[in-house]
């Protein structure tokens, strides 16, 4: 395995990425339109998007650059935050895929270095930055929703491992995953909030079984997932016994900022280019209400844009709110709903047809404002924890 | 630049913060209002804030001011904008930015110490339409020899009752040009309006009136330059006008108690005041990045310009509108001073184009629509 660079200059770091990358990152891995599809997502049976996606992977994760920012004994590539900003940098310049997507670097991986044992990040995190463990997540049940701590999957105490039984709802590619991570009630006689444990569960244990969700959008990526008489050893509680809400708001703030804000500049074209390609200026003249609404979206994109940018500058800074994420997932969301509505108008009969990319993407939008906690849940949040007002 | 304050600019927030509080707070719009003050500012309250630094702090080191940049000017107006100060904060930097930009050596060495030490408000006017609309210019400059006259009017001069001097732009052969006029010259009329903020507002007619040519050069870029200021600046003025009076309203919200409970656990207002606490927060990233631009020099610095306007013009007026609505009926009276930030969120948005004017030009420049 190669040693990362660990050169104090800048500019020689920078120099040297760009050399790695110019020679290692193959043609077929660089301007991918990233979807879900076009991902490598990793796991036991791993799914390969091209061969040249499968050669960038082995060469990034061999350097730990697929998770660039973690230490060296976990499979991460020990860079400072300013290196992996250059290495980011660096990406974006030759419009590098993404080595690996995954919910164990992006969800998982935080909370087992905040709230794991040694013994747990070395057992879990090197399988996340090498991509040989898919992961998903399951916190909602069909009777718990918004009302997240009401869960009901009960884990019970068997002395050397839990006995799980119950059911996870909007579990992302669970007929695809190799683990999961959820909320198990453990101590039925604590306080909602306290009586909650979180736990890392094989899904390859032939007691757990997924259905897949058909959506509004005719596809299925979510599914339900039913744990009957699962064993789970005591090793694989994350954090207290009891305190896995701790853990689960700690995950929640990440996925947050990374709705909102996720949505706000990946759509390669804007809604002024779309009206103009589609309407052209003279047929938006003649429609001055959409040209009106065009207007006004695009000056809530650049807003939110700018919230990004500052967000970024806040977190490098440590002075990011931890309101933030609530703010950007509201807003987020809903701006990228209405972007999908605008798009969907300008498309007119075109893009009523179900194979259209825009009807899949505006079926898709509302998702956003109630993943991750609804839009809803989170103005609860802003006016509880942010505003402090009152309960009554 | 980051869209993070430096400790330098969380210390300036903190101090004008303070001085704004005690030197003018919103008691003192109320008394100017009340006791029929003509010039509804109090020039001591001006030289205190030019003694801390305040006045036109962006005027470059080179030209004998502090250099601070817009940012700083920006940061002093969003606390300004906190108690509703009746100082002529931005009438100053409007016209110190057109002195620095248009103005030869003479004149700039006469006119930007004076402004920036407090004992010269300068009235800059632009405007000849209803509406904001900076391309509309009829006002004419006709020269005789050496000397200039001007004739036209003018509309929503900022701070123009009372003022020391005035900046105005007019066509010279077709051209539009900027002039100084003195308040005693011939042929001028300013007739002072009674606006719904209190504040100071004039209408400006000139006959005739002899007046001095602001440098010899193009002047389009120099007021280019002042309306990007101004609009920032109003944004940042706005921004701390809905937050003040969100602030308030939230304070009242956590007080009022109906039904038996305080009504700010009725999740009807919760909803509706997080949503404007949101909004606020995106806000501040927009504002501090129009001012971060202009100090930069940005290409772009115009229409980030325009972008602050234009959201906090909408944000204010949705803040403001729903402040009142939340303190019920004594949000309609004068005893409390939420109908001031109303009053006041209302003209300041007016001011160098609302968000309808903003959004149209940013329609037609940067979306291309």
């Amino acid at each position: 395995m190669e040693t990362a660079l660990k050169l104090d200059n800048d500019s020689d770091f920078r120099a040297e990425v760009r050399a790695w990358l110019d020679a290692n990152c193959p043609s077929g891995a660089r301007n991918v339109l990233q979807t879900s599809e076009s991902s490598f997502w990793g796991g036991r049976r791993p799914v390969y998007p091209s061969a040249d996606q499968k050669l960038w992977f082995e060469r990034m994760a061999a350097r730990g650059w697929t998770v660039p920012d973690w230490p060296e004994q976990y499979g991460g590539g020990g860079l400072s935050k300013q290196q992996t900003n250059i290495l980011q940098q660096e990406m974006r310049r030759i419009a590098a895929a993404s080595p690996l997507q995954s919910l164990g670097i992006w969800m998982l991986g935080p909370a087992l270095m905040k709230f794991g044992t040694e013994e747990q990040k070395l057992r879990h995190l090197p399988d996340i930055a090498r991509g040989r463990i898919r992961w998903a997540q399951g916190y909602s049940e069909p009777n718990a929703g918004s009302d997240l701590a009401s869960i009901q999957t009960r884990g019970e105490d068997m002395g050397d491992h839990f006995l799980v039984n119950g059911s996870k709802i909007w579990t992302t590619n669970g007929d695809k995953c190799d683990m999961i991570f959820a909320l198990v009630r453990t101590e039925p006689e604590a306080p909602k909030h306290l009586g909650i444990s979180f736990l890392l569960i094989d899904m390859d244990d032939p007691d757990v079984t997924t259905k897949p969700i058909r959506l509004i959008a005719g596809d299925s990526p979510f599914t339900q997932t039913f744990f009957d008489n699962v064993k789970v050893p005591m090793a694989n509680v994350i954090g207290e016994r009891g305190r896995g809400w701790d853990v689960t708001k700690y995950l929640l703030g990440h996925e947050r900022q990374m709705i909102g804000s996720a949505l706000s500049n990946t759509a390669p074209e804007t809604v002024s280019d779309i009206a103009l390609r589609l309407l052209g200026k003279d047929g938006l003249a003649r429609e001055p209400g959409l040209r009106q609404a065009v207007a006004i979206h695009e000056i809530e994109n650049w807003a939110i844009g700018v919230a990004v940018e500052r967000m970024q500058d806040q977190g490098k800074a440590r002075t990011l709110s931890p309101h933030t994420p609530s703010v950007m997932k509201l807003l987020g969301t809903e701006n990228n709903y209405r972007r999908t509505e605008l798009v969907m108008a300008l498309g007119g009969e075109d893009y009523l047809d179900q194979a259209s990319h825009a009807a899949h993407g505006w079926l898709h939008a509302p998702s956003n404002c109630i993943a991750g906690g609804s839009n809803e849940i989170q103005l609860n949040i802003l006016a509880k924890r942010a505003l402090e007002l009152p309960e009554d | 630049m980051a869209l993070t304050l430096t400790d330098d600019e969380n210390m300036l927030v903190e101090s004008a913060r303070g001085l704004f509080a005690r030197a003018a707070p919103v008691a003192a719009l109320r008394a100017l209002r009340d006791g029929g003050s003509t010039l509804h500012y109090d020039l001591n309250s001006h030289s205190v804030f030019a003694e801390n630094g305040f006045v036109a702090p962006h005027v470059a080191e080179v030209d004998g001011g502090l250099g601070m940049g817009a940012a700083a000017a920006g940061l002093i107006a969003e606390q300004a904008g906190r108690t509703l100060a009746t100082v002529p904060l931005l009438s100053v930097a409007i016209a110190a930015t057109l002195v620095a930009q248009a103005g030869s050596q003479t004149q700039k060495a006469r006119l930007l110490p004076m402004f920036i030490d407090g004992s010269l408000v300068a009235a800059t006017a632009l405007e000849e339409s209803i509406r904001h609309d900076p391309a509309r210019l009829e006002t004419q400059a006709e020269q005789s020899g050496a000397d200039w006259t001007l004739t036209g009017e003018k509309r929503a001069v900022i701070d123009g009752v009372g003022a020391g001097l005035y900046l105005i732009s007019a066509l010279a052969g077709g051209v539009p040009a900027l002039f100084i006029v003195t308040p005693d010259a011939r042929g001028l009329d300013v007739q002072a309006l009674d606006p719904i903020d209190s504040r100071n507002l004039a209408r400006l007619r000139l006959a005739g009136t002899p007046a001095e040519r602001l440098g010899d050069g193009d002047t389009s870029a120099a007021l280019a330059a002042a309306l990007d200021l101004g609009r920032a600046l109003l944004a940042a003025e706005l921004l701390g006008i809905a937050d003040a009076a969100f602030e308030q309203t939230v304070a009242y919200l956590k007080e009022r108690v109906q039904f038996g409970k305080r009504i700010g656990s009725f999740q009807a207002l919760q909803h509706r005041a997080a949503r404007l606490y949101a909004r606020l927060d995106i806000a501040r990233g927009v504002v501090l990045k129009a001012l971060r631009a202009i100090d930069e020099g940005s290409d772009e610095a115009s229409q980030y310009a325009s972008l602050s306007k234009s959201y906090m013009t909408r944000l204010a007026r949705d803040v403001l509108v729903e402040a009142v609505q939340m303190h019920g009926g004594i949000g309609v009276t004068d005893d409390i001073d939420i109908g001031l930030f109303f009053k006041r969120a209302r003209a300041a948005g007016e001011l160098l184009g609302d968000d309808h004017f903003h959004t149209e030009r940013l329609a037609r420049e940067r979306f291309g629509l």
